[in-house]
């Protein structure tokens, strides 16, 4: 079942380019990593395509009337604000607006979604803190708890694993690769490839004013791309403990 | 949560009789409740109904809409230094009223000032939405908000500067200054349409408000409206501010401080901080009124200086206890 068709989508900002006729399709249970160098257009793209950002060309979340949208799609922006000490099991249930008319109270299901949010991100010691006083990467995971529990059959994060220990980042993306496997699918920029090629089913590269490359971890990564638009080389092979990708030496 | 509500509302009760029960009459308290509900139509009754219950009645319409006021626009803007005057309607209400004062227009009936005022408000608004736009940021908004104080200031300064006379350049400054007293029935029956549209118009954004604590991006992809959020904003609080400042002057740092104050006792949940705030303003501006009343009977002690006196230092003793947990 598809997620989400992207078609020709060109983003321009004071008449200058960004993005130029990106497409692609998300199929359920696909965990895609979006990458490329910093000022490709990730976060640009992502918002474009949650309909945040004017467009041109098509989307089919952004076409989504704003409830619907809601329902259909959760989205975990980069910059992690908690504007206030709330605490962190209220910021959790944040995630369950869209499907909470305006006076209507948490329902037991509500309730359950957020358990479970807390419990998948190693969350349920920290319910009670105010999400104001944890570390960054704490504050990261309750964000990520956050979206999931908003319980849509897509979610996209901008950077979600940036800032998390490896303990953390790994399990953080083996969460959106269990959800993939429930049919969960979720488009996940981030900027170390080697967490990328080992857990995300596909890759969508971005550099040049648009899509560059679109397919499974190996075929994307070739040393000609990872030259040419990330500028630098690397080691990346396949080993007995899954890919393993390390990136060398800067090339330009 | 339930205990937060019911002592708030004890207070609003009890204060409000207290406010009912001061006066220069000098009449027992017994006496005068049993005047205000039996109505027999002397004298007695109308220092009651005519005088200290108006009095009450705007304290508490007045604090509430401050308090509630001040909660909307600290969520919508995420800042704790956010105040409802912030969008520039209570310095064009003054404005207003200052004109009425100065042109002579409000001593020509009964309502001519507060409804200056009220004028003065809606051309702020106008002004301020034209400015920021349909679709701008709240950032925009609070920009605009700066430019419209500013030029009301100015021309308020321009209007005193200009005063043929002493007299009616200490009648405006006294006005500014913002009180409840010699206020009658009828300036109730006029505020208050205005802040219960405005009152219902800020008590439906809690759910967006609290959404919007993770952004304003992340709030729109949860399904919240923003330009409709934020137009019910400025809408409402322009009603239940513009009001406010049409029957009272200018009353300052209820906006600012109640909402600040009350955030730890509702996990700093907005939505929650609306209903508290709004109760917790009614009660600042009643204990003030009451107290303009008890400090200096006989020199008429305004309201707005008694607020801003208090306010300022609680507000200073608030920042530095913020400091210190920030460290």
């Amino acid at each position: 079942m598809t997620r989400l068709n992207v078609s020709d989508l060109s983003v321009r900002r004071h008449a200058r380019s960004v993005l130029r006729d990106v497409s692609f399709s998300v199929e359920a249970g696909e965990f895609i990593g979006l990458i490329g160098p910093n000022g490709a257009g990730k976060t640009t793209l992502m918002r474009a395509v949650l309909g945040l950002l004017d467009h041109e060309g098509a989307s089919s979340v952004a076409a989504l009337p704003r409830e619907e949208r809601a329902k259909a799609v959760a989205w975990m922006p980069q910059a992690r604000e908690i504007a206030w000490p709330v605490a962190v099991e209220t910021v959790v249930m944040l995630g369950r607006t869209p499907h909470l008319s305006s006076i209507q109270q948490a329902s037991d299901a509500d309730h359950a979604a957020v358990e479970t949010a807390l419990a998948e991100m190693d969350l349920l010691h920290l319910r009670h803190r105010a999400a104001t006083q944890l570390s960054g990467g704490e504050q990261a995971r309750v964000l990520i708890a956050r979206a999931l529990a908003q319980q849509t059959d897509l979610v996209m994060a901008d950077e979600p694993i940036a800032g998390l220990d490896p303990a953390h980042q790994i399990s953080t993306m083996q969460t959106f690769a269990s959800l993939a496997n429930k049919g969960v699918s979720s488009i996940v920029s981030l900027h170390d490839l080697g967490l990328a090629v080992r857990h995300c089913t596909r890759l969508l590269l971005l550099g040049e004013g648009g899509l560059v490359a679109d397919g499974v971890p190996h075929e994307v990564l070739t040393p000609e791309r990872l030259a040419r638009i990330f500028g630098v080389s690397a080691f990346y092979q396949s080993t007995d403990q899954g890919p393993v990708y390390q990136s060398l030496e800067v090339t330009r | 949560m339930t205990r937060l509500a019911g002592g708030l509302s004890l207070g609003v009760v009890l204060l409000a009789v207290a406010s009912l029960l001061v006066g220069p009459a000098g009449i027992g308290p017994g006496e005068s409740l049993s005047a205000l509900i039996r109505g027999d139509g002397g004298p007695l009754t109308l220092v009651m109904r005519e005088i200290r219950m108006p009095r009450a009645l705007l304290a508490i319409m007045i604090g509430a809409s401050l308090g509630l006021a001040g909660a909307a626009m600290q969520g919508y803007l995420r800042n704790p230094l956010a105040e409802p005057g912030l969008i520039g309607v209570s310095g064009s209400a003054a404005l207003g009223a200052v004109l009425a004062i100065h042109t002579g227009l409000a001593a020509s009936f009964a309502l001519a000032l507060p409804l200056a005022a009220l004028t003065g408000a809606l051309g702020a608004v106008a002004l301020v939405m034209a400015l920021a736009g349909p679709r701008g940021t709240s950032l925009t908004l609070i920009l605009a908000g700066i430019a419209v104080s500013a030029l009301a200031a100015a021309f308020t300064s321009l209007v005193l500067n200009l005063s043929p006379n002493p007299f009616a350049a200490n009648e405006i400054v006294f006005w500014m200054m913002g009180s409840l007293a010699d206020r009658s029935m009828l300036h109730v029956w006029l505020a208050l349409p205005f802040m219960l549209l405005g009152a219902f118009l800020l008590a439906r954004l809690g759910r967006g408000l609290d959404a919007l604590t993770l952004g304003e991006d992340a709030a729109q992809a949860m399904g919240i409206d923003l330009p409709r959020l934020r137009l019910m904003l400025i809408v409402g609080t322009a009603c239940v501010v513009g009001s406010g400042t049409a029957v009272a002057g200018a009353i300052g740092f209820v906006g600012l401080v109640v909402p600040h104050i009350l955030r730890p006792f509702v996990g700093a949940q907005p939505s929650r901080l609306l209903w508290a705030s709004a109760l917790g303003g009614a009660i600042m501006v009643l204990a003030a009124d009451v107290a303009v009343r008890e400090i200096l009977p006989a020199r008429d002690l305004k309201l707005g200086v008694l607020t801003a006196l208090v306010g300022a230092p609680l507000f200073l003793h608030l920042i530095l206890k913020l400091r210190q947990e920030r460290i």
